[in-house]
This record gives C-alpha cells, structure tokens and sequence, in this order.
C-alpha cells in the first residue's frame, strides 16, 4: 500500500467513525447503576424500552465509584445508587436535580459455591468455626471503601466477631456483582453479597445462600436521584422505575418497596 | 458480544492512528538525523508510557482535567462538556499511552536511511519535500507501517487507563477490553469468552502484520 493512500483511508475512516455516534448519544441517557441492580435493573429497563420505545445506556459499578466519577463531570442523567449517603454526597455538592427518592432496600446473603466446606447458615457460626479449624481459605465482599454492599458485609462480620480474625482471608471485589462472581465462581469458599444478585438464576444455579438478619447491619436504603442535564427520556425512566410493573420486579429481586408491596404481585 | 464496544474500540483506534501518524513521523524524523541537547530526556519522556503503569496515567489525567480542576473547568467551558469519562478523554489517554509505539519504530526506520541517498537527492536538484514524499517516505514506510499496527494492537488491548478516566459508559466509553470485564461481572461468560476470543484473533493477526513489515525493509516503494 503507498503512504499517501493509507494515510488518506485512515483519515476518512476516523471522520467516518467518528460521525457514527455523538448525536445519538445524547438521545440516549447513560444511567449510573448500582452493582446489585446488575439483572433487576437489566429487566426493567427491556421493559421500559419495549413499553415506550425509548432507550437508556445502562452501566453497572460500585455507588461510591459512580458518585467520585459523577463529581468529577461524568456524563450520567441518572443515578440508581445502593445507598442513599451517596446521593445527599452529590445532592450537596449540587450535581443532582433534587434529593432523589428511595426506590428499594436491599439485603445481604451468605453465598457458598457449590462443594464448599462451608455451611450456608445465616447466623455466620459456620464461618467462625471455618476460621478456626481453617477450612476457610478465601473469603469475597464487596471493597468497603466504596461499596455500599461491602460497607454492610463488614458490618455483619463485626456483628458477629469475625472482622480482625477474616480480615487475612478476604478478597475484595471493586463491586458487588465481582464479589458475587468470586463468592460463587468456585475460587472462594464464600462470601456476602447482594440478596438481589444470589437470586438470579445466572448466580442462584452456582451455589447456596442465607438471608442475613437485617439487624446485623445498617439497612441498605437505595435512593435514586435525577443528575443535572437530564432529559425527557431519563424522567421518564426515573418514573417507570416507581410504577408497578418496575416495583413487581424489584421485589422479586428480593427487595423491599418503599410504601408497602407492589400492585399485580 | 458487544458490538457497539467493538466498534467503539476501532473507532478509538482508528482517531489515535490518525493522530500519531503525523506526529510519530515528525518526532521520529527529528529525533533520528538531528542531534540536539536533551535529546536523551525527549526521548527518555516518550518511552515513559513503556514502563509506567497505565493507572498512574489515569490518576494524573483526573487530577488534571477532573471537573472540579481548572483545567477540565476551562475545558468544558471552551467545548461544552467535560473531558474526563468521555471519548475525547479516552483519545488523549489513547495518543500518550501510545506516544512510545508510534515513535521507536518510525525513528529506528528514519535512522536507517543512509544520509548518502538523502545527499544524492539533494545534488540532482530536488527539493526537500520532494526529497521527503519520494525517497524517505517510501523507504522509512515499513518501520511507520509496523508503528501503526502496533497502535492499533495496543489501543484496543488498553484497559487501566481507560477504566479510570472513562468509567464503562456504554457507546462513549465502554471500550471492547472493558465490555469483557463487565461481562463477567454480569455473569454473562458465553459474551465475555466470545469477545475475549475475538481479540486474541485481531491482537494475533496485527502482531503478525507488524513482524511480516518489520521483516522486509525497503520491499515496499511509494
């Protein structure tokens, strides 16, 4: 190939590629998901497109993350964060529209892979005893620093004595839904994560799970909250995701409803 | 598999190329035949992206042009949205990460270039862009060539700093190497494996590509 055709291909490819995408962008709102909403959110946002023909970019990470990128000028519209601290954070700092809504409230699971030695029992007395006679090797939560879901792992391993003791044995996910892919992937012996994700069949089918008692961590209150800039399709999602077919979703994720139980389940 | 992150990655690629094209050619050029004082540390800060991990690109890049930093305020003031977790972002992180793989080849190609051809040019009169576009050009191509196909390799492999100043925005950020991490995230292994395969093919092909130029300088005449 001569230079100077490359150079010109090259040229118009980039001009080409790049003429593909920023008008549609914005048509199309990116919306910050907490990681527990990896497959509730999924759900109801096909619905959403396939009752109003409209369409939003999911993206799925730890709230804590989202919130340092949404203060730093991240383009979202829409932020579904895991706990609500992290809203009134960026609320203050005068990202949001408003201060949000509670949309759901989740809860935390001990999670077991399939042939591990350790017992799914909801009061975490396996796991102590695991620590001891040292059936425990690895151990997944989500990364306290900035995961909510992590954030309440710890609480409920304070809880019940084991933090100082586990602390070696942990591996950390930079989100609840990594630390769910540890916990069940085979390479732990276990951990806590979302309620929301051990119920999905992708996660359900690889291991078993123990509701935690909700009095062994602070509730996991998830507020939602319209970021500065959104447009008519991110309201319009903001508001399906109160409606009931997105409050049926939910609570078959395991969620509890702001304002009691949903209609038509 | 994602294909909009596919596309998105060779969009990413295609804009760094076309970017460090003219600028690996000048560089290259420059620092192969003239000598000059602190050429050692030009060169030394174009080889840094080689050894430096790429999260320390990104933290020096959020530190800059964050939202709350002067730099990305009068950014977005002049352009009207932010530079960090956009594609704009991502195209700066992409051309510096790979300054070092668009430079070395092309100078090592220019370096190669006996002066006596360059002089008998000039004796039979012709002029230095001539010189340029008819002699140096064509024979300094296949290094240039074997540049480009290792931009294009390393910009679609890039993940750290693309994780960290791009975030995982689907259709503005969420390149191909990262749509694999999210994938597995989600559980969705089948996507992940198909995609992860798909990029060992294309990184396995340039690869090749790039080692069939390098093996045969001077084949190609403009």
């Amino acid at each position: 190939m001569a230079p100077w055709t490359l150079i010109r291909g090259l040229l118009c490819l980039a001009a080409l590629l790049a003429a593909s995408s920023p008008a549609a962008a914005e048509e199309v709102p990116a919306v910050a998901a907490a990681a527990d909403l990896q497959f509730a959110a999924r759900e109801i946002a096909a619905r959403f497109e396939a009752e109003t023909r409209r369409e939003v970019k999911l993206a799925f990470g730890s709230s804590g993350n989202f919130t340092r990128q949404i203060e730093q000028g991240a383009p979202f519209r829409l932020f579904l964060s895991a706990d609500e601290t992290f809203v009134f954070r960026l609320a203050d700092a005068g990202k949001t529209e408003n201060r949000g809504d509670l949309y759901a409230v989740g809860r935390i699971v001990l999670m077991v892979p399939r042939g591990s030695p350790l017992a799914v029992d909801p009061t975490l007395t396996d796991l102590a005893a695991a620590l001891r006679d040292g059936r425990l090797k690895k151990f997944a939560i989500a990364n306290p620093e900035h995961a909510p879901y992590g954030r309440r792992a710890e609480e409920a391993l304070r809880a019940a004595g084991l933090w100082e003791r586990i602390t070696p044995h942990l591996v950390l996910g930079e989100n609840v839904a990594q630390a769910a892919q540890f916990a069940s992937g085979g390479g732990t012996q276990g951990g806590i994560v979302a309620y929301s994700l051990a119920l999905s069949p992708a996660v359900a089918r690889l291991g078993a799970f123990a509701l935690i008692p909700e009095a062994r961590h602070t509730p996991l209150r998830q507020r939602m909250v319209l970021l500065r800039g959104a447009g008519p399709t991110a309201r319009a999602f903001y508001r399906y995701l109160q409606e009931p077919p997105a409050r049926a979703i939910f609570s078959r994720y395991g969620f509890a409803l702001p304002g009691g139980l949903p209609g038509g389940r | 598999m994602d294909v909009p992150a596919l596309f998105l990655s060779l969009r990413l690629a295609a804009w760094t190329m076309a970017i460090l094209l003219p600028v690996g050619i000048w560089a290259g050029r420059r620092l192969a035949w003239r000598r000059f004082r602190g050429q050692s540390l030009v060169e030394g800060l174009l080889a840094l992206p080689l050894v430096l991990p790429p999260t320390v690109l990104g933290h020096y890049l959020l530190t800059a042009f964050g939202g709350a930093t002067p730099l990305g305020r009068l950014y977005e003031a002049v352009i009207g949205r932010p530079l960090v977790f956009t594609f704009e972002g991502l195209l700066l992180a992409s051309v510096i990460v790979n300054l070092p793989f668009a430079v070395q080849p092309t100078q090592r190609a220019f370096e190669a270039i006996p002066s006596e051809v360059r002089e008998a040019a000039r004796c039979c009169g012709m002029s230095d862009w001539r010189i340029f576009r008819r002699i140096e050009l064509p024979l300094a191509w296949p290094g240039i060539l074997s540049a480009l196909v290792l931009t294009f390799a390393h910009t679609l492999g890039e993940f750290g700093v693309v994780l960290m100043v791009g975030g995982n925005i689907p259709g503005e950020t969420r390149t191909v190497a990262i749509a694999i991490y999210d994938r597995v995230q989600a559980f969705d292994t089948q996507a992940a494996g198909l995609m992860a395969a798909t990029l060992l093919l294309v990184s396995l092909i340039t690869i090749a590509a790039s080692y069939s130029t390098a093996d045969s300088p001077g084949r190609r005449r403009g």
